[in-house]
C-alpha cells in the first residue's frame, strides 16, 4: 500500500480499473433485454415477482410461442400482485406492458376500477376455460388463468403423535383443545392473511365472522406479518415452532415433496379442506398497448392447454384450462376441494378496509 | 460578514461561477431523479377528493408516534454501543481491525430477512427489543464508518496532555474527546435516525402486527389498499418531521464544527500497557460477538436441514434445474452479477455527485445549506413514494426510462449520496485556514489553493464512504422491490423470493446466498478501502490541533 494522499488520481484511476473489470465480468445483463430487434413485433408480459424469469418449462413454452408466431415476449416482473396493480392503475393508459397476468380478484376490483385493460375480441381457447372461475367478472376485459386455494395446513405427524382428532371445520378450531395451536397472517400485511379472513366471511357471514376471530383470540391464536415468519418459524413442520396449524397455500403439501431435502415421497403435511379459501387468477391486455393484435395472440396462448399445462408445477397453482392433466405430485399430494369459499369481488374491494381495520381492533388489541 | 475577506482566507471559498459548476450537476441529478418524481407522485395522490382523510383512521396517531421514539430510542442505543467500538478502531492497531470494520459494514446490509431470522434463532422474541437489537446491530457500522475518520483527526495529543495534567480518562472523554467529535457524532445520528425512523424491512421481519412504522403503513396503502392519497399524506408528513429534524442536525452539525489540521491525523496504534490491552480485547471481542452471531446463525442454517447437515443448498446454488425436469425462474448465480453489475455504478455515481456536492457546500457555506438539505431528504422519504413516483414519472417520451436497468443504479445511487455527503462534508469542513492562507501567501491563485488543499483532502472520506456505497447497493431491498425489472434481480429480492416459497431445499439455497452476499459485501468493502487508504489507514503524523473557526 504505496499510495499516499498526494496522489488521488492513481487512486481514482484504480478504483476506476476495478470498476471496468467488474462490470467487463457482468456482461451485459442489464442492458441487452431491449437490444436485439426481431422482425416480427415485441410484447411485454407484465407479472408479478414470482413468475418464473427463465429456464423453466414456462419460458420454453413462451420461447415456442415466440418461435411459431415471430412475436418477442419479454417477462416484466413488477413486484408483488399489490405493487403491480397499484403501478398498473398508476400508469393506467399507458401501461407499462402490453399483457397482464395473474391480478387475483381482492385485486381485480381495484383494477378495473383503474381501467387498466382493454376490451378483447372473444378468445377462441376460451371454450376449455372452467367458467365457474370467472364469477361474475367482465368477459370482455379479463380472462381466468389458474387458481389455487389458502388453507389452513397441518403438520399430519404432530396430530398423530398425539392422538388428537384433526379439525374438520373452522369452527371446531374455537375448541380449547386447540388452544394455541394455529398461527395465521395479518391480513394487513400478507395475502393468505387477508385470504384466511375472507374465509371467515364467506362461512361465517358478514355479520358473524368477527366472532369466530374473538373466540380464536381467546383460544390463543398466533398472528405473523407475513407467510415466511409463520410458515419458517413459528410452523411444527416446517419451523420447529409451537403451532402445528398454519395459514399456507393448498400446493403447499405437493411442494414439500417436490422441494424436500432430504428427498422424500410422502407428504408432511396436509390441508383442511372446508377451510380452503379460493383465489383465481386473470389476465388480460393493457389498455394503452402499442401492439394489441400480438398481445391478444399472447393472451390467447396464455390460456392455450399447451401453455397452462406447464403452470402446476412452476407457479404452484391449478390450469384454469381444463383439459389440462396434472402431473402426479400434484394428483398425489393435492386436493382441489369441491366447495372452496368464496367472497364476490365486488365485496371485497368495498369492505376490505373496514374488515381489516374491524380485525386488527378485535384480535390484535 | 465580509465576503472578499473570507474569500482570502477560508480554503474553501471559490468564485461564483466555479461553485455554480460545481453544485449543478447534484443539483440537476437530485431534481431529475428524486424531487420530481416525489412530486409527480404527491400531485397525482393530493388531487385525490379528501386525501387528508386517512389521518383520521384508527391506528395512525399510534403509528406516527412508534415511528418516532423507537427511531429515539434506537439512536441514542446506537451511539452509545457504537463509541466502544469506533474509538478502538480509530485509535488502536490489532490484529484483523480491518476485518472488523468490513465484517460490520456486511453487517449493515445483510438482508433484513436474514437479520430477523438470525435474532429469532438465538430466542429473542419478536417485538419491540428484537426491533431494538436489529436497528443497533445493523447501524453500528454507520459510527464506525462516519465518527472513524473523523475521531482519527483528533490529535492524541490533546488527550495525552490532559491526562498528564491529571484528568481521569473519562473526564477526558468528556470534556475533550466527546466536544471535539460532536460534528460527526450529530452526523451518525442524523444518518440512524433517518434509517430507523423510516426502517421497512426490520419492521416487517421482527415487528409484532401491533408495531408499525409510517413506512409500513405508506407502503400497506400504496401497494395492498391501493389508498394512493392515504399514502402520499403519510408520505409527505414523514418527510416533514425530518426536515425538521435534518435542518436541526444541519445546523447543530455546522455550528460544532471545529478546524483540525488535515495532516493531524494519528496513525492507529497498539495499544500499550495491560488496562489499555485489555480494553481493546474486550471492545473488540464484544463487538465481534454481536456482529458474528447473526452472521453465524445465517451461515450454519446454509448447511441445516431437519435431520442435520446438508450441503444441499450450496451445491445447488449454480443448478438452475434443481429436481428433474424442475426449474426455479430464479437464477441466484446470475443475481450475483447482476448486484455486482448495479453495486460498481451506484458507487461511482454516488461518489461522483456526493464529492461535488460536499465541495459545492462546505464552499458556499449557508447558501447552500438547502442543497445540504435536499440530498438528505432521499433517506426520509420513503422507497414506495420514490419508486412510485419513478414509475409514475419516466413513462412518457422523451423520458421514458422505467424499465431500463439504470434506473435501477440511480435510485441506490439516490439513496447513498447522503452517506458520502456525511461522511464527507465534515473532514472538508474540517480543513483550516491557515493551510489556504500559507498557499496564497506562497502565490497561489484561489482555485489552485482550493484544489491543493480541498480537492487532496477529498479523497480519504470519500474513499471511506465508497465501501459502505457499495455495500448499501448489494444490500438495497427497497426501492429494488418496486422498479419493475426483466431478467435483472439483485440477490436481496432473489434471497427473499426463495424464502417466500414453500421446500426446505429453497430455505437453504436462501441462506447460501445470504452468506454468499455477506461474504462478497466484505470481500467488496476490504477491497475499497484498500484501494482508496479510506478509514483504516491514515498519514503517520502527529501535530498540534489548530484554533477553531467558529
Amino acid at each position: 500500500m504505496k499510495f499516499t494522499l498526494s496522489r488521488p488520481i492513481a487512486r481514482v484511476a484504480a478504483l476506476l480499473a476495478v470498476a471496468s473489470l467488474t462490470v467487463a465480468a457482468c456482461g451485459s445483463t442489464g442492458s441487452d433485454s431491449t437490444g436485439s430487434v426481431s422482425t416480427g413485433s415485441e410484447v411485454t408480459l407484465l407479472t408479478y415477482d414470482s413468475f418464473p424469469q427463465s429456464g423453466t418449462s414456462v419460458n420454453e413454452a413462451l420461447d415456442a410461442f415466440s418461435a411459431r408466431t415471430g412475436i418477442k415476449v419479454t417477462i416484466l416482473s413488477a413486484g408483488d400482485t399489490g405493487t403491480m396493480i397499484s403501478k398498473a392503475v398508476l400508469t393506467s393508459g399507458n401501461p407499462e406492458g402490453d399483457v397482464l397476468w395473474g391480478v387475483d380478484q381482492t385485486f381485480l376490483t381495484q383494477a378495473l376500477d383503474g381501467q387498466v385493460f382493454a376490451p378483447i375480441p372473444a378468445l377462441v381457447g376460451v371454450s376449455a376455460i372452467d367458467m365457474t372461475l370467472r364469477e361474475g367478472t367482465p368477459e370482455e376485459l379479463v380472462v381466468p388463468v389458474n387458481f389455487g386455494d389458502v388453507c389452513i395446513n397441518y403438520d399430519i405427524g404432530w396430530f398423530t403423535e398425539r392422538g388428537l382428532p384433526v379439525p374438520q371445520e373452522l369452527s371446531d378450531l374455537t375448541d380449547p383443545i386447540y388452544a394455541g395451536q394455529l398461527v395465521v397472517q395479518n391480513p394487513a400485511t400478507s395475502s393468505p392473511g387477508l385470504a384466511m379472513l375472507l374465509a371467515t366471511v364467506a362461512t361465517f357471514g358478514e355479520t358473524g365472522w368477527i366472532q369466530w376471530w374473538e373466540q380464536m383470540a381467546a383460544n390463543g391464536i398466533q398472528v405473523t406479518n407475513g407467510w415466511t415468519e409463520a410458515y419458517y418459524e413459528r410452523f411444527t413442520w416446517a419451523g420447529g415452532g409451537e403451532q402445528p396449524m398454519v395459514v399456507s397455500y393448498g400446493s403447499s403439501p405437493p411442494a414439500e415433496v417436490l422441494f424436500a431435502e432430504p428427498a422424500r415421497d410422502d407428504a408432511p403435511t396436509a390441508v383442511i379442506e372446508n377451510s380452503c379459501f379460493r383465489q383465481v387468477e386473470f389476465a388480460g391486455v393493457l389498455r394503452g398497448t402499442s401492439e394489441p393484435e400480438a398481445a391478444q395472440q399472447l393472451l390467447e396462448f396464455l390460456i392455450s392447454e399447451e401453455f397452462q399445462a406447464e403452470l402446476a408445477l412452476n407457479l404452484f397453482v391449478f390450469p384454469a384450462n381444463s383439459q389440462v392433466d396434472l402431473p402426479e405430485v400434484f394428483t398425489a399430494h393435492a386436493i382441489i376441494p369441491a366447495n372452496p369459499l368464496r367472497v364476490d369481488p365486488e365485496l371485497i374491494q368495498q369492505r376490505r378496509s373496514e374488515w381489516i381495520e374491524e380485525w386488527t381492533a378485535r384480535v390484535l388489541r | 460578514m465580509d465576503r472578499s475577506r473570507t474569500a482570502l482566507k477560508n480554503p474553501n471559498s471559490l468564485p461564483t461561477w466555479l461553485l455554480a459548476l460545481l453544485a449543478v450537476v447534484p443539483v440537476v441529478f437530485i431534481t431529475v431523479f428524486y424531487l420530481w418524481p416525489v412530486l409527480t407522485l404527491s400531485a397525482r395522490g393530493l388531487g385525490a377528493p379528501n386525501p387528508f382523510a386517512v389521518l383520521t383512521r384508527p391506528r395512525v396517531p399510534q403509528v406516527i408516534w412508534f415511528s418516532l421514539w423507537q427511531a429515539a430510542v434506537s439512536t441514542i442505543a446506537t451511539l452509545v454501543i457504537g463509541l466502544a467500538p469506533a474509538h478502538v478502531i480509530a485509535r488502536y492497531k490489532f490484529p484483523g481491525r480491518r476485518l472488523l470494520i468490513s465484517v460490520l459494514t456486511a453487517t449493515f446490509v445483510l438482508p433484513t430477512v436474514v437479520m430477523g431470522a438470525a435474532i429469532t434463532a438465538i430466542g429473542i422474541p419478536r417485538g419491540l427489543i428484537a426491533i431494538l437489537i436489529a436497528h443497533v446491530v445493523f447501524n453500528l457500522a454507520v459510527v464506525v464508518r462516519v465518527a472513524g475518520p473523523f475521531w482519527q483527526q483528533i490529535p492524541r495529543d490533546i488527550a495525552s496532555a490532559a491526562a498528564t495534567l491529571g484528568a481521569s480518562p473519562l473526564r477526558v472523554f468528556w470534556h475533550i474527546t466527546l466536544p471535539l467529535l460532536r460534528p460527526a457524532l450529530w452526523a451518525s445520528a442524523a444518518i440512524i435516525f433517518l434509517l430507523t425512523f423510516t426502517s421497512f424491512g426490520v419492521i416487517r421481519v421482527l415487528g409484532t402486527p401491533e408495531r408499525s412504522t409510517i413506512e409500513v403503513e405508506i407502503w400497506r396503502r400504496a401497494t395492498q389498499l391501493g389508498d394512493l392519497p392515504g399514502a402520499v399524506v403519510l408520505s409527505l408528513l414523514q418527510l416533514l418531521v425530518m426536515l425538521v429534524l435534518i435542518a436541526g442536525s444541519v445546523v447543530l452539525q455546522r455550528r460544532s464544527n471545529l478546524s483540525l489540521r488535515m495532516d493531524s491525523a494519528s496513525t492507529p496504534e497498539p495499544p500499550i500497557g495491560t488496562g489499555r490491552q485489555a480494553m481493546v480485547t474486550v471492545v473488540v471481542g464484544a463487538t465481534a460477538a454481536i456482529v458474528m452471531v447473526p452472521m453465524g446463525a445465517m451461515v450454519l442454517r446454509s448447511f441445516r436441514n431437519r435431520e442435520g447437515f446438508t450441503l444441499a443448498g450450496w451445491r445447488n446454488l449454480g443448478i438452475q434445474e434443481i429436481r428433474p425436469g424442475i426449474t426455479l425462474g430464479v437464477n441466484p448465480m446470475a443475481s450475483i452479477m447482476s448486484s455486482l453489475q448495479t453495486a460498481v455504478w451506484a458507487t461511482l455515481i454516488a461518489l461522483v455527485i456526493g464529492g461535488l456536492a460536499s465541495v459545492a457546500i462546505a464552499a458556499a457555506k449557508g447558501r447552500a445549506a438547502w442543497l445540504d438539505l435536499g440530498l438528505m431528504l432521499p433517506l426520509g422519504t420513503s422507497a414506495v413514494t420514490i419508486g412510485l413516483g419513478m414509475v409514475l414519472t419516466f413513462s412518457r417520451w422523451p423520458v421514458d426510462w422505467r424499465n431500463r436497468w439504470w434506473l435501477l443504479v440511480l435510485g441506490h445511487a439516490v439513496v447513498a449520496v447522503p452517506f458520502v455527503v456525511r461522511t464527507t462534508l465534515p473532514v472538508i469542513r474540517a480543513i483550516p485556514q491557515g493551510l489556504s492562507d500559507a498557499a496564497a501567501t506562497l502565490g497561489a491563485t484561489p482555485i489552485r489553493a482550493w484544489w491543493h488543499v480541498v480537492v487532496a483532502g477529498l479523497w480519504r472520506p470519500l474513499g471511506a464512504s465508497a465501501g459502505v456505497v457499495a455495500a448499501i447497493s448489494l444490500g438495497e431491498f427497497g426501492a429494488s422491490s418496486l422498479l419493475s425489472r426483466s431478467g435483472t434481480e439483485t440477490m436481496p429480492i432473489v434471497i427473499e423470493r426463495l424464502l417466500g416459497r414453500t421446500g426446505t431445499l429453497l430455505q437453504a439455497q436462501a441462506f447460501a446466498l445470504a452468506t454468499l452476499l455477506a461474504v462478497m459485501t466484505v470481500a467488496v468493502v476490504l477491497l475499497v478501502d484498500r484501494l482508496s487508504g479510506g478509514l483504516p489507514r491514515a498519514p503517520h503524523r502527529h501535530d498540534r490541533r489548530s484554533r477553531g473557526n467558529t
